[in-house]
């Protein structure tokens, strides 16, 4: 389990991040969101023991990542944001002098070498410089290296930043291989990838943790979240049909279309439509040609949090 | 393996998978062998031995050491692979001694190389091979000294070219302190104690007659304090800036 308690982080007078509490457990992937600047690598950093909070303290497995930096950075894989490595080295030698680091031996080092150079398709290019890799490339090698003792945390920032949309959906699955006993947290600007691979997300601002929740359950903050676009028939239909739905109680709102034809029927905050309106469709004995329920989406949810204005 | 050594092996591997070994190597066997062949009057000499030779070292190493040190933690800063390195399991103290002994040994074997001027004396005459191998340990322990200097400076920026001038400058220092030249300009004025410590404080001093093949316990001592000095300022240096 990780523990950060009011973790802080101040860079002179730039307060990066603020009093930020929370705790992750095996099984957990956390993505953290949160604009440019917000603070994500910051805390990330200061998980992995590269740089010290100014204030509070961060427990791994109940080991203070400053006190017990050894013992901590053992169990945590990491790959930093860009992916740095050794220009000069080819990744096969790399990832070997990871291994060595990492106290692999044997047959279970060359079995782990192989798992991830095979995971993340590296094999064509193992004998390249890493300075002349694609950027793509990179990126992968970094993964490699940061999964390759097969850790108990893996700290992941924007890990599939730059890859192409095979190898997206490749690292997608090897993270959801790796999520069952493991605390994965991942850094990304990439929202369907939060709903694709997270369980949980946090948005943080300037700092500041505004929301912590499941994908699912932030995306049902969006205002837009139920609410039901109908397209009738005729436009009396329609017309009928408005009515109907503003008497009843869970609708905030029915707003029809120029073309007389569509409307769509905004539900309360939290509220489901659905059933009481497939109710009503029975009772009139109407039947629209179109009917769809709108998903909340991450991105409104996002951009309302961190501008300010609540969803 | 200690974690210290699993490094001392990427790093030293890795100045030979860049120009970098061998531009060292070759400007540092040019510059000894001429040195010593036309400044040094090697032959007009007419003695069969090598302090024309070492009596340069502490000039070419001025300018050569930083060359190789510059980089060790700039550069590692610049490219965010420090960040890597730190979050692996090493410890700072593992990491310089691992980077430093690397950057040690290769100065090792580019002087190392320079052995066929120890052929051509006992080819030559009949040296004191016991004197020889004196002088080039403390020439080794020398350049020790200027590494551990560089390391750190190294360690204090993210541009290279910075790291390079400012080991230039107090390397400079290190060895102007006992120039006569210098000494003299103290000696009107100054008591006697200061003028002593300035020139013991000079790797000139130390190094004039190990280079003789005379070695004085109290001038080893001395290079290996300067060594360890430096890299525990090394180590805090880096802790301060890994981040920045
Ligand atoms: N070493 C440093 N010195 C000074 N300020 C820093 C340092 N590192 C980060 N900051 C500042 O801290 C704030 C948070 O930066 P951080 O890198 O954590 O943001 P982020 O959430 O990862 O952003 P992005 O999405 O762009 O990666 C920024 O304002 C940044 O300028
Ligand atoms: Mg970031």
């Amino acid at each position: 389990m990780i523990e950060a308690q009011s973790v802080s982080k101040r860079f002179g007078s730039l307060l990066a991040v603020d009093q930020l509490s929370f705790s992750v457990n095996p099984g957990e992937v956390l993505g953290f969101l949160g604009p440019n600047g917000a603070g994500k690598s910051t805390t990330m950093k200061m998980i992995t023991g590269f740089i010290a909070p100014t204030e509070g303290r961060i427990l791994v497995y109940g080991h203070d990542v400053e006190n017990d930096p050894i013992q901590c950075k053992q169990q945590i894989g990491y790959l930093p944001e860009g992916a740095p490595s050794y220009g000069e080295m080819n990744p096969l030698a790399f990832l070997e002098f990871i291994a060595d680091l990492r106290g692999l031996q044997g047959a279970h080092r060359r079995q782990r070498l192989d798992y991830v150079i095979d995971k993340l398709a590296l094999e064509s290019v193992l004998k390249q410089n890493i300075d002349t890799l694609s950027k793509g490339f990179k990126r992968r090698v970094g993964l490699a290296q940061a999964v390759l003792h097969d850790p108990r945390v893996l700290i992941l920032d924007e890990p599939t930043d730059g890859l192409d949309p095979n190898q997206k959906h490749e690292v997608r699955d090897l993270i959801r291989d790796m999520s069952n006993d493991k605390i994965i947290i991942i850094s990304t600007h990439i929202l369907e990838e939060v709903e694709a691979v997270c369980n949980r997300a946090m948005i943080i601002s300037r700092g500041k943790l505004l929301a912590d929740d499941t994908p699912t359950n932030l995306a049902a903050r969006s205002p837009g979240h139920n609410t039901v676009h109908l397209v009738m028939g005729d436009s009396s239909q329609a017309a009928n049909l408005a009515t109907a739905l503003e008497q009843l109680d869970p609708v905030s709102a029915v707003e029809r279309l120029d073309d007389g034809l569509s409307l769509k029927a905004i539900p309360d905050a939290g509220q489901e439509i659905l059933p009481q309106l497939q109710q009503l469709l029975v009772e009139k004995g109407l039947a629209p040609c179109q009917l769809y329920v709108q998903r909340g989406k991450l991105d409104d949810v996002f951009r309302s949090i961190t501008t300010g204005a609540r969803p | 393996m200690n974690a210290a050594m699993i490094l001392f092996r990427r790093e030293l591997r890795s100045y030979f998978a860049t120009p970098v070994a061998y531009v060292f190597i070759v400007i540092f066997l040019l510059l000894a062998g001429s040195f010593t062949f036309f400044l040094g009057g090697f032959y007009e000499r007419g003695q069969a031995d090598l302090s024309p030779f070492f009596s340069f070292h502490p000039w070419l190493y001025l300018f050569l050491v930083p060359a190789l040190s510059m980089r060790l933690w700039a550069e590692e800063r610049k490219s965010g692979s420090v960040e890597l390195l730190m979050t692996l399991p090493i410890t700072l103290l593992q990491a310089v001694m691992g980077k430093f002994l690397a950057a040690w040994a290769f100065t090792g074997i580019a002087l190392a190389l320079t052995f066929p001027m120890w052929l051509s004396v006992n080819y030559l005459g009949d040296p004191d091979n016991g004197a020889i191998l004196a002088a080039y340990l403390g020439s080794l322990l020398m350049a020790g000294a200027f590494l551990a200097i560089g390391a750190c400076i190294s360690a204090t920026t993210r541009n290279q070219v910075v790291a390079f001038i400012l080991t230039v400058v107090v390397c400079f220092g290190f060895l102007l302190s006992g120039f006569p030249l210098v000494l003299e300009l103290f000696r009107d004025w100054a008591p006697q104690l200061l003028v002593d410590t300035i020139s013991s404080f000079s790797f000139l001093t130390h190094f004039n007659s190990i280079s003789k093949g005379v070695i004085d316990l109290r001038d080893l001592l001395y290079f290996s304090a300067v060594i360890t000095a430096w890299l525990a300022a090394n180590v805090v240096v880096l802790d301060l800036k890994k981040a920045e």
